[in-house]
């Protein structure tokens, strides 16, 4: 199930403007990873690169090698739609579909795929909102739009969305940064478990949250504004908050940055 | 902090004037609108009850148009006919290409070219009926006639194409033209409610593995479904109640008739246009009386536009 991600010599551009320079690193598979660094550093645009994302905005691109266990998801012959049916992906913001109701937030991606008969679907519903830790809150109003639900809520429900297709890395960019503290710490919680199926990179602001979860993280910077972000460097999450190498990191994770 | 400071009287402020001001002009603004609504109402039961009264035919089925005549016959069922349709052939060709001129301006074409083209169509959506009914009968009827020759030709085993080998300002082109008119305004509104879709459905359906078709199906048109049936229904309105264009490029009659390139029909609108300066007495009120028709009609749709709309409110991106 969960593959492992080896990214190799990544520039990102939108359009002439170079976003990011030069990243190579390797996300480890069934463990969390996050990325933190200022806004701006290009950590966002890094993980819109991993699922093919980046290149939905007008103008953007990428160079350099982006490998899922070995195989490179921007091969000639790749098409990124696949990519993105493989490597899940939750948002900043809660985005369920408005229109739809909780169960059909929910299988909106599986019936992309194929045909499914109502029964397979009712077990896919279950399995993914208990999967998000959401099913004890909706079980009983599955057919309410996924709109009417609270954030943290709608949030666990785009983590239904996104693993009821069971993907195989689940990428999320700063899930908790639009929620309250208690459902940040169920969004966490939910997390450590999604973890022994999944690979999971996490964006994130908060350096609490990065240190509670992550296996590994990355530190992103950019020497000044309008240059491309770069990624200063990447270990173990207790030897990065611990005994970083890098004289920014430590800046950086002390709050004496800038 | 002064003792009193808030304690002020209601109608010192100045800003409580302007504020009940606004709110008496915006009130009187609605109820002006309902006044006139009823107004019309009013007027056309006036005018038509008296003169479907004097009608010796049943005024709902009967086809002939012979108000001025005694005795009077007249009924509204070819007209209807015509009416309804010419809007719905329209319809039927419009709203799937606007629906693709909408998609295409906000989801498919190159921005530096979607930009200009969605201004050349909100400027075709603003020319007026009667440049497009001239249009019409000098350039389109006659390149309707080996249009309609050939689908006579080829598929005249279905009785609507059936047709007597003589083509040209029939049901089929009035159809065209309205058709031709109604897409800019369809189109106009659509795209506008396209580029409503939030940013981060698209995203969403595109992260799930969506070509750009499954995202427009999943995120797209559920969300600009309820702008997309007031556009329809904008369109379907203008279809319905378009006149002079029709007028100009329908060889009007009474009959109600299934071969629709066979010249022939019309519809309430032109026929008050064409008739209403010759009419006597009696003729007015019976061109009133299917200006009525014509009314009613249109609540009608509307009425049946909301229902739509509402009956999935809660799912709406209101919510």
């Amino acid at each position: 199930m969960a593959k492992r991600i080896e990214v190799s010599d990544l520039n990102v551009y939108y359009g002439a403007f170079q976003a990011v320079e030069g990243v190579t690193l390797t996300v480890e598979p069934r463990s969390i990873t996050a990325f933190i660094g200022p806004s701006g550093c290009g950590k966002s645009t890094v993980l819109r690169t991993l699922n093919r994302m980046h290149e939905v905005i007008p103008g953007a691109r990428v160079e350099g090698k982006v490998l899922l266990d070995g195989e490179d998801i921007y091969g000639s012959d790749i098409d990124p739609v696949n990519v993105r049916r493989t490597i899940g992906m939750v948002f900043q913001k809660p985005n369920p579909f408005p229109t739809m109701s909780i169960y059909e937030n929910v299988v909106a991606g599986l019936k992309l795929q194929r045909k499914y008969k109502r029964p397979e679907l009712d077990i896919v519903v279950e399995k993914s909102l208990r999967g998000a830790n959401l099913w004890e809150e909706v079980k009983d109003r599955l057919d309410r739009p996924g709109a009417g639900l609270s954030g943290g809520q709608q949030q666990r429900l785009c983590i239904a969305r996104a693993i009821s297709v069971e993907p195989q890395v689940l990428l999320m960019d700063e899930p908790c940064s639009a929620l309250d503290p208690i459902s940040t710490l169920a969004i966490e919680d939910l997390m450590q478990e999604l973890k022994e199926r999944y690979t999971i990179v996490i964006v994130t602001h908060n350096m609490q949250q990065a240190a509670r979860v992550s296996d590994k993280t990355a530190f992103f910077n950019l020497a000044a504004t309008g240059k491309p972000g770069k990624l200063v460097e990447v270990g173990n999450t207790t030897m990065i908050f611990n005994n970083p190498t890098q004289r920014a990191t430590e800046d950086y994770i002390s709050g004496r940055f800038g | 902090m002064q003792p009193g400071a808030i304690s002020g009287s209601k109608d010192a402020n100045k800003g409580r004037w302007l504020d009940v001001g606004f709110r008496r002009l915006s009130v009187g603004s609605a109820v002006l609108v309902l006044i006139i609504l009823v107004a019309i109402a009013l007027f056309l039961l006036q005018q038509a009850l008296p003169a479907i009264h004097k009608d010796t035919a049943n005024f709902l089925t009967e086809q002939q148009w012979r108000p001025d005549d005694t005795p009077a016959v007249f009924g509204i069922a070819a007209l209807l006919y015509g009416t309804l349709v010419t809007a719905f052939l329209a319809m039927l060709m419009a709203l799937p290409v606007a629906v693709g001129v909408a998609l295409w301006l906000t989801q498919y074409g190159p921005r530096a070219l979607a930009r200009p083209l969605g201004y050349v169509v909100d400027l075709l959506a603003a020319v007026p009926s009667v440049v497009f009914g001239l249009w019409g009968l000098i350039y389109l009827v006659p390149k309707m006639i080996p249009l309609s020759a050939w689908l006579s030709t080829y598929f005249g085993w279905i009785p609507i194409f059936k047709s007597d080998a003589i083509f040209g300002k029939s049901i089929f082109t009035a159809s065209v033209v309205l058709a031709i008119m109604v897409l800019p305004v369809i189109a106009a509104v659509t795209r506008e409610v396209f580029l409503q879709v939030p940013r981060e459905n698209q995203e969403a359906a595109l992260a799930l593995g969506s070509t750009r078709w499954e995202m427009i199906r999943l995120a797209v048109l559920p969300y600009g479904r309820s702008g997309l049936i007031s556009a329809a229904v904008l369109g379907f309105g203008r279809a319905l109640g378009e006149t002079i264009a029709v007028a100009l490029v329908l060889s009007a009659n009474y009959t109600v008739s299934a071969h629709l390139l066979t010249p022939g029909g019309n519809t309430i609108a032109a026929n008050i246009a064409n008739t209403f300066g010759e009419a006597g007495s009696l003729g007015r009120g019976a061109l009133i009386a299917s200006g009525l028709v014509l009314f009613v009609i249109t609540l009608a749709v509307n009425f049946g536009a909301r229902a739509i709309v509402a009956r999935r409110r809660e799912f709406t991106a209101a919510t």
